[in-house]
């Protein structure tokens, strides 16, 4: 298993896919993603085979949309967890409305700045440092509420809390990982 | 314009996990075409997960990665490819007022079936007229309401969950005045006495959660024009 894939790496992979439909290249993405997506599914289904099924979907979403990936906005871990989240609300046929950028009533952002895509490659570089900065009980929270598939309420009762501290927690994790992001602006 | 009243952490983590459901998740997606700064927030909790997806416990019992590796790679001939490029913009970095392009964002317009002119209001008396949103969604009740000019709301608690987004002009509660794109979040714990404001009616999409316990300020001011 590859133990790690730099952010910029696993970006210059990832736009290599989509130009070219390199082999290799994504190769090297499926073996630091595949055993991660894995884990992620089997922490919610159980069953292995199932979890296996719905790694290899999610990776070849991976492949087939790789063009649709915006190199200048977030990371590429980012992106997979949004296709690995979205195979897994489509395993459970749930349904999960989302916003259309080319609606004509959709209020775009105000005109970027021309160094934007320099700011989103270090907001990658910079919730990742804020992240290592995280109590642990905000963390296990975090990783609860993400790959576990279950509601705060849900979260709460796992962990004998209250609910009010589970969402003080997040409220406090992200207003962390908030102020790191803006006091580069 | 601009939003004041934004969706909170507790409801934004639940969409970006997908745990949300469909009936809320309507209501925060909604918000978010109209609100740059909640995408902003969004990306950057897709950007943790993804931190936290790196650092997963990825040790697979038993399986084989060479096995997985060699059906991937035999099967890449078969997909697909979608060559389409990403979404374009939209045409321009239009003000959160209701303009000429229409008042309903996606993807809330194609769940009520066009705009807010181009559907059937249901009249409720007393010039309050609401569209019942159709969901898969059993645990959550979803309406368009449009309130009407100056109209105030009983003073209510609410039972459970609400959500509110205002679509069109604007009104006023003890928290704060609320308008196009801002959200008001209701729980047990607020007493409040919404009313809009004075200029024109007010479009607000409402979830609540169901069963309805006929509390939520929504319903009350329904409530006795259905007689329920």
């Amino acid at each position: 298993m590859a133990q790690a894939l730099e952010p910029d790496a696993a970006r210059r992979l990832l736009v290599t896919v989509a130009q070219t439909r390199n082999v290799d290249a994504f190769e090297t993405l499926f073996r630091f993603y595949a055993p991660r997506v894995r884990s992620f599914m089997a922490l919610k289904v159980r069953d292995r085979q199932v979890a296996e099924e719905l790694m290899q979907e999610t990776m070849a979403s991976v492949w087939s949309k790789a063009t649709q990936f915006d190199p200048e906005r977030g990371h590429v871990s980012a992106w997979v967890f949004t296709i690995a989240r979205n195979v897994r609300i489509d395993f459970y046929r749930r349904r999960r409305p989302q916003f259309d950028a080319s609606d004509p009533v959709f209020v775009a952002d105000s005109a970027p700045p021309a160094d934007e895509e320099f700011e989103h490659r270090q907001d990658a570089k910079l919730l990742r440092e804020a992240m290592a900065t995280l109590p642990q009980e905000q963390i296990e929270v975090l990783q609860k509420a993400f790959f576990e598939d279950i509601s705060h309420s849900t979260i709460a009762e796992e962990l004998g809390l209250p609910i009010g501290t589970v969402k003080s927690r997040i409220r406090l994790a992200f207003a962390k990982l908030r102020s790191a992001l803006e006091g580069r602006r | 314009m601009t939003i004041k009243h934004h969706i909170s952490d507790d409801f934004l983590l639940e969409y970006a996990a997908g745990t949300l459901s469909e009936g809320w998740s309507l209501g925060v997606a909604s918000h978010l075409a109209l609100c740059p700064e909640c995408r902003e927030r969004l990306a950057a909790m897709e950007g943790a997960a993804g931190a936290l997806l790196d650092k997963i416990d990825a040790t697979s019992p038993g399986g084989s990665e060479e096995d997985a590796w060699a059906r991937m790679k035999g099967r890449l001939g078969e997909i697909r490819v979608e060559e389409v490029l990403r979404d374009a913009p939209a045409p321009s970095a239009a003000l959160a007022t209701a303009g000429p392009q229409g008042v309903l964002p996606e993807p809330l317009r194609s769940y009520v079936g066009g705009d807010i002119h181009e559907v059937k209001w249901r009249a409720l008396g007393r010039g309050a007229y609401q569209i019942l949103i159709d969901t898969g969604d059993r645990t959550t009740q979803t309406r368009l309401l449009r309130i009407p000019a100056g109209k105030p709301v009983p003073e209510h608690t609410h039972q459970g969950r609400e959500l509110t987004l205002v679509l069109s002009g604007s009104f006023r509660d003890e928290v704060d005045r609320f308008g196009r794109g801002d959200v008001e979040e209701a729980d047990g714990s607020l007493l409040h006495q919404p009313k809009a404001d004075e200029d024109q009616d007010c479009i607000c999409l409402a979830v609540t959660e169901a069963p309805l316990k006929f509390s939520s300020w929504i319903v009350r001011l329904v409530q006795p024009i259905l007689k329920i």
